[in-house]
């Protein structure tokens, strides 16, 4: 890989009880800068796991986790949470918070413990809602935006954050098509303007649209790694189903079948 | 788009200034509002012509009406943030057994440590907070669910635990002398406040509503779901403790004070984000006003209406349970907000 990492994951194990399974194991990779990560695998194969490993919400039972040269265990949370922001895949509001409050919520990084949102992050709220395409509903209550606006605005709201990794869990599932190539624009514009993205799915092609590497996971172990046209074979995407599949190229771009 | 933002402000600023005028009128007018030496109505003259007035406004109707408007603010404050952090807005903030504990502490005072006020409140704040302590605890080794889960669980069984308590001090309790004051308590109210109860609740009161005031935006990271705040930069777990400590405190000596007077903190924060919106940083405050205001109403009626006192507890029930169904029933909820 040519371009610089700026996570590395070194001899990773984790399971959540002591005596269970293990979820990950002896897990090792490079995340690139700049660039678009699509970890792809099977359901419960440990791709939000190893999210939330990234994040720092869950500490590995081994190996360690650098993120910007720096052990992920000694990032103060300040730190942290500017240097990497999360779009989780489902996010149930209960209260009537309206779209531009919801994204404000982003700014919390660059605010004090007792410190009030300033002019200056209703602005760039406005900007991320701006470059969602969400500006005209900045003031409707966030449970009446459909499933798409809702994922948009928690795109907005991680934008608002501006940080340089940016963590997706499953940004495309449950949305049509129209929905899923705006999801999957604002992440290529992003990668664009040089944040890291590492996004989890488990839809082959989701990756192929967006992604400018692959890890492939299967049981808590990579399959393979590395550029998509590289990775994104038949035989390996057959070990990570673990049923046929077949690779073609429509128009240029790989499309992943299954038999 | 700054302006949509801008126009907001305005309107908010409004309602806050008609909340505002309100409470004045409200605490003005309460002054007034009594069963000397008419029922109903003391004109204003009487506060510079007659002695006995100004005595009963001075030291029996100012110290309730502040109290009970005090009552108002910790309850309505304490339900809007537990609502927030347990995400879940049918909390009220008596429900992690701190009701319960305070009536059972009540309960213990007037059978066994003399029935003089100052014990029952210490008593009843003391196990108001063994109630917190006990579900906390519980919900630490409680082997199930999330958080937020094995909070309102632990919650579940202590308050059961006390209230069984009580039950068993009611079936202990002399018929005669000490039940109906345990009934009485059990009711909620405030006709024995004087001065000095003022001065129990307030420095608690004070600190913990400040510390909530002062963390009104942070609040509302702690109605997102725990990995999403985490990634904000917040620590979903110690700072939902220090609210729910600053939260329960308030609610704690309040009840210690004023017996168990259900509704409020559960009615009350409805009715503040449908006037201002869920954002913490406005339904917050708007929520102590509204609290404050209509405790102080209730209390009122409570004082005023018939010769004898309606225990509070009934009053903010059937208020709060019938302006809960309407709050529920009406569509304007869902049109704008």
């Amino acid at each position: 890989m040519s371009r610089p990492k700026i996570i590395s994951l070194e001899g990773l194990h984790f399971s959540y009880t002591t005596s269970g399974p293990p979820v990950l194991k002896d897990l090792s990779l490079e995340i690139p800068a700049g660039a678009v990560t699509a970890i792809l695998g099977p359901n419960g194969s440990g791709k939000t796991t190893l999210l939330f490993i990234l994040l720092g919400m869950l500490s590995p039972q081994k190996g360690e986790v650098i993120i910007d040269g720096k052990d992920q265990k000694g990032l103060p949370r300040s730190v942290r949470s500017r240097l990497m922001g999360l779009v989780p895949e489902e996010e149930h509001v209960p209260f009537d918070f309206s779209t531009l409050e919801y994204v404000l919520l982003g700014r919390a990084p660059h605010l004090g413990i007792l410190e009030q949102p300033q002019e200056v992050d209703y602005r760039v709220a406005m900007e991320a809602l701006g470059r969602a395409g969400l500006s005209a509903l900045a003031d409707r209550p966030i449970p009446s935006l459909s499933g798409g606006e809702r994922q948009l605005a928690k795109v907005a709201r991680a934008l608002a954050q501006s940080p340089r990794v940016l963590l997706f869990d499953e940004p495309t599932a449950h949305l049509d098509l129209n929905n899923k190539g705006r999801v999957l624009d604002m992440i290529r514009s992003m990668a664009n303007d040089g944040v890291a993205v590492v996004l989890t799915t488990h839809d082959p092609n989701a990756a192929t649209v967006v992604a400018d590497h692959v890890v492939l996971l299967r049981a808590g172990q990579t399959v393979a790694t590395g550029p998509v046209d590289a990775v994104l074979t038949s035989e390996n995407l057959s070990q990570t189903y673990g049923l046929p599949v077949e690779v073609t190229s429509v128009r240029g771009r790989p499309v992943v079948l299954p038999w | 788009m700054a302006e949509a933002h801008k126009l907001q402000e305005k309107s908010t600023i409004r309602r806050f200034l008609l909340l505002g005028v309100m409470v004045l009128a409200v605490l003005t007018l309460s002054l007034f509002i009594g069963r000397y030496p008419a029922p109903y109505w003391m004109p204003p003259s009487y506060l510079w012509r007659d002695e006995l007035a100004q005595r009963l406004v001075l030291y029996l109707r100012l110290p309730r009406i502040l109290t009970a408007f005090i009552m108002g603010m910790s309850l309505g404050a304490a339900g809007t943030v537990l609502q927030m952090i347990f995400r879940n807005p049918l909390v009220s903030p008596g429900f992690l057994g701190v009701s319960q504990g305070a009536a059972f502490g009540a309960a213990v005072g007037i059978i066994y440590l003399g029935r003089s006020p100052l014990i029952i409140e210490a008593s009843a704040t003391l196990f108001a907070f063994s109630g917190l302590i006990i579900s906390y605890l519980l919900a630490r080794n409680i082997r199930y669910g999330k958080w937020i889960l094995r909070l309102i669980l632990a919650g579940i069984a202590t308050s059961a635990l006390f209230s069984s308590g009580v039950g068993v001090l009611k079936y202990l309790a002399d018929p005669l002398r000490e039940l109906p004051e345990i009934v009485f308590w059990l009711l909620g109210g405030l006709w024995a406040v004087t001065w000095r109860d003022l001065l129990y609740i307030l420095p608690v009161v004070l600190i913990a509503l400040s510390v909530l005031f002062l963390m009104r935006w942070r609040i509302n990271l702690l109605a997102l779901r725990d990995e999403t705040a985490f990634s904000l930069g917040v620590a979903p777990g110690r700072e939902r403790v220090l609210v729910l400590v600053a939260a329960v405190a308030a609610t704690a000596v309040v009840v210690a004070v004023a017996g168990v007077v259900g509704w409020i903190g559960l009615i009350v924060p409805h009715i503040a984000r449908w006037v201002v919106g869920p954002d913490a940083r406005r339904a917050l405050p708007a929520a102590m006003l509204i609290g404050g205001i209509f405790a102080l109403l209730c209390d009122n009626l409570a004082r005023t209406l018939l010769a004898g006192e309606i225990p509070l507890g009934i009053l903010t029930s059937l208020a709060g349970s019938l302006i809960f169904v309407w709050v529920f029933m009406s569509d304007h909820r869902w049109v704008r907000r």
